[in-house]
């Protein structure tokens, strides 16, 4: 019975769903008030509804009721609770649940707000919504049923959401378990991440479409989801951050980005979110470039739910796969309607989205977050064309090929070491008009330091010139970013009296979408120190060692100690874990652990054994062993140089973001282009 | 300083070179020599997966199969190609550029683009070209003047490479 009752609840919002895009086109056509007000709520309606089914779903999920299929795949007797309910996402059609259960719920945060001046809006925006949550709750519905059941129809078991005639319920024993790989923390955090970032993009998209079916098409619909932008760019980010991290905890290949099309999937709707939010302000500030926002959003609506297809359709693993489940087609179908639609209305309304002022100079800064926003989208075609090769030549021609690290590190390179250099121009550049003199005098003295640093590093550290670029690039962008802000608190300490902590802290109170930006900048550098470090200075041996027999590596010297392994049948798994001393010098420093867990289900996973600091990363995986003598083991040994640089701008970028996105005091904030214009031709600090 | 880096260097060459030689012991071919080759090849059957690191026992069996080979003095172009001619292009970490429309791959993006770039900066002409004459009205008329004739240098220069 209670399947049953999940299952009705999901086909009953999905009605809804339906209900509300009728509701609120008739009322916006026929203006009828009270139907824009029922499609709202029955909006608001859909997200008890789905939490209903979802409730049941991980009711079913924590009892261990193998009986259902879904139940089956993802959990076992031996799992955790807390793993159990996350598992409503470790597949495919709970992830698909998930996904509109949090679509609902964005969706019902965004039609509570007060609407006043933007009630125009209001039908459109539940329409674009709702069409999304149908689209999947569809999926849910017709395709991916959580609640199917196992039955036993003539000795055969087959899964069926009811009962066929004659047929008994079939119990497993127990569930097949989550993949181990899964269990990471990691991993619990980072599809919801990715999941809420996708999803919260859905609301800026629907407010554009809801502009150019109005023809209020200002820039009020920017206005009013910028917001929602920072906080989906916020969620999409921390998801591939920690995407990352768990790859270089749990993969065992001792990198944190394989360039996977999986990983590209969700990196191409952050790379046009990155490039809206920069566009926005080109828009806001100047009345630019309303096209070009607005194919922006279309884009990365579209990457989302391109990305959620290819992640989800199997069509990665084969085309074939594609042709076998009726969900990618369908995928294809809908971003092609949605696609053909929303490009459809930007020509239509192309005459009232001309800019409203001209641009001035090449070198304004709207001409260079232009350049930015080129390169953000050049990395997307690469990317985009690596991921759909392998499809289109195993299509046409029947040969499988593989789009691996190499050609996308090749390709996006220089792109990214453009963006670098923009990032320590772009923000000494004045909207409206800059020049090569004005941008020369405000730069010379962090290209000087940063030559200087270069200079230093060819001598001590390294002669690899590709290091040489990437470093002198980062100590340009910090330097400039930094004399921003100490050239922002000296102006205000002249004009108010303060001191220079209680300056710093109100200069970035007051414009925090601008000092926000700036951490963000930095957040990048220091990321690119990690990634330039790893990339270019990894230094990697694997070799077989006897018991207390020791190797060098970098400058750290290893013994081998011993090698244990047993079985935890609560966990059904085998651990085999070995003991390495790690000394620097002479000088002992810790004892690793690196792991090897075989699961009872034949998955195994190399916990590696790390010593981290600043430095670098002693990473030590655990290859092989001899079962018997137990006293010989292969070790995977690897120096990851300033890794953990990476690691520590991921955790400033989030906290940049989150101080950008956080929601102001008064939310009326407005900022009054009028005011900018006047200053355009400083490079103001008050921007 | 450049001794100290000369025995830096030294010290560096040959502490990899016995950390080689430790570990090799019961080996003649080493099994960094085996992942050097077996990194740039992808696993035949696992998604997207260098061989270096798959830990399945079928790409046991292929790295024991390069260590063989690597023995029997092969070099690695000759084993790169033996793995292309058993399972295909698809262990090659890139489409190699042997069939013409493997080409696709690296010209498409170059294409798109520079497409991209060449409607940014006419458009961007186009935006700033009626401009000119108004431009830097500023506060400061030196700046602007100034600010005038470096624009108007550079709006030259564009058209130069234009031609």
């Amino acid at each position: 019975m209670i399947p049953e009752f999940g299952f009705g609840i999901a086909i009953l919002s999905f009605l809804v769903a339906i209900y509300s895009i009728v509701a609120a086109i008739y009322g916006a056509t026929k203006k009828s008030p009270s139907m824009v007000e029922s499609a709202r709520r029955g909006m608001l309606l859909t997200f008890p509804l789905l939490t209903l089914s979802a409730a049941v779903l991980i009711y079913l999920l924590v009892n261990n009721h193998f009986e259902v299929a879904f139940v089956y795949d993802v959990t076992s007797r031996s799992m955790p609770t807390y793993l159990k309910v996350t598992a409503w996402w470790g597949g495919q059609a709970g992830s698909l649940l998930f996904w509109s259960w949090l679509l609902s719920a964005f969706a019902s945060a965004v039609t509570l707000r007060k609407w006043d001046r933007d009630v125009e809006f209001l039908p459109w925006v539940v329409v674009i919504c709702s069409v999304t949550l149908v689209f999947f709750l569809g999926m849910v519905v017709f395709y991916e049923n959580p609640f199917t059941r196992y039955w036993l129809v003539n000795g055969n078991v087959e899964p069926h959401m009811f009962q066929p005639a004659l047929a008994t319920l079939f119990t497993p024993g127990d569930g097949n378990g989550l993949n181990p790989l899964l269990r990471h923390p990691g991993m619990i955090i980072h599809p919801p991440m990715l999941y809420l970032g996708f999803v919260s993009y859905v609301i800026p998209y629907a407010f554009a479409m809801a502009a150019l079916i109005t023809g209020r098409t200002d820039d009020r619909w920017i206005r009013l989801t910028r917001r929602w932008s920072l906080w989906a760019w916020l969620f999409l980010s921390a998801g591939l951050v920690l995407g990352g991290r768990w790859a270089y905890d749990v993969l065992g290949w001792g990198g944190y980005w394989g360039w996977d099309p999986v990983e590209i999937a969700a990196f191409m709707p952050w790379l046009t979110g990155t490039a809206f939010l920069h566009s926005v302000m080109i828009q806001e500030k100047r009345g630019l470039l309303k096209h070009w926002n607005m194919v922006l959003v279309i884009m990365t609506y579209e990457l989302v739910i391109f990305g959620t297809f290819l992640t989800r359709s199997g069509v990665l693993s084969s085309v074939h796969a594609f042709a076998n489940s009726p969900i990618g087609p369908l995928f294809m179908g809908y971003v092609s309607a949605t696609l053909i639609g929303s490009i459809a209305l930007v020509i239509y309304r192309w005459p009232t989205l001309r800019g409203e002022t001209e641009m001035k100079s090449m070198l304004s800064r709207e001409a260079l977050f232009l350049l930015n926003n080129l390169l953000f989208i050049s990395v997307l075609v690469i990317c985009f064309v690596g991921v759909i090769f392998p499809l289109v030549s195993e299509l046409l021609t029947g040969q499988k090929v593989t789009v691996g690290p190499p050609f996308y590190e090749r390709a996006t390179a220089p792109i990214f070491a453009s963006l670098m250099f923009l990032m320590g121009v772009a923000p000494l550049s004045a909207w409206g008009n800059s020049t090569v003199k004005t941008l020369g005098r405000a730069m010379w003295k962090s290209a000087v330091l940063a030559g200087i640093v270069t200079v230093a590093l060819f001598f001590t550290f390294t002669r690899n010139y590709i290091a040489l670029a990437g470093f002198f690039l980062v100590a340009l962008v910090l330097s400039v970013t930094l004399q921003e802000f100490w050239r922002g608190v000296r102006a205000r300490q002249r004009a108010q009296n303060e001191s220079f902590f209680t300056s710093l802290v109100r200069l970035m109170g007051r414009n925090r979408r601008r000092y926000g930006g700036y951490i963000i900048h930095i957040s990048m550098m220091l990321m690119a120190i990690g990634i330039l470090g790893i990339e270019l200075f990894q230094t990697e041996t694997q070799g077989t060692l006897a018991a207390g027999e020791s190797t060098k590596i970098a400058e750290y010297n290893l013994v081998f100690k011993d090698v244990a392994s047993w079985d935890n049948n609560d966990l059904e798994v085998n651990f085999t874990r070995a003991t390495i001393q790690v000394y620097k010098g002479d000088q002992y420093i810790i004892d690793l652990h690196p792991r090897k867990d075989m699961y009872f289900s034949g998955q195994p996973m190399s916990i590696p054994g790390v010593y981290s600091n600043l430095q670098d990363d002693l990473y030590i995986l655990l290859v092989d062993w001899q079962p018997i003598s137990s006293t010989a083991a292969t070790f995977k040994i690897f120096v990851n140089p300033l890794v953990n640089w990476l690691w520590l701008g991921s955790v400033l970028f989030l906290l940049g973001i989150i101080f950008t996105a956080w929601p102001d005091r008064d939310p009326a904030e407005e900022t009054s282009r009028r005011s900018v214009t006047r200053n355009a031709n400083q490079p103001s600090a008050a921007d | 300083m450049k001794k100290f880096l000369y025995a830096f260097a030294f010290v560096f060459i040959f502490s990899t070179f016995f950390t080689g030689l430790a570990l090799a012991q019961s080996n003649v071919v080493t099994d960094d020599e085996v992942n050097a080759i077996a990194h740039k090849l992808y696993c035949p059957v696992c998604q997207n997966t260098p061989l270096d690191v798959c830990p399945t026992d079928a790409c046991h069996d292929w790295r024991e199969q390069i260590r063989g080979m690597i023995a029997e003095g092969k070099t690695e172009d000759e084993i790169l190609q033996y793995f292309v001619d058993q399972f295909g292009d698809r262990v090659l970490s890139a489409p190699p550029v042997s069939t013409k429309f493997n080409w696709i791959i690296y010209i498409l993006p170059p294409i798109i683009i520079l497409a991209g770039a060449i409607i940014l900066f006419r458009s961007l002409r186009e935006w700033t070209t009626p401009k000119t004459i108004e431009a830097g009205l500023g506060a400061d008329g030196s700046e602007s003047s100034a600010s005038q004739d470096d624009y108007v240098a550079r709006l030259e220069e564009e058209l130069k490479k234009q031609k």
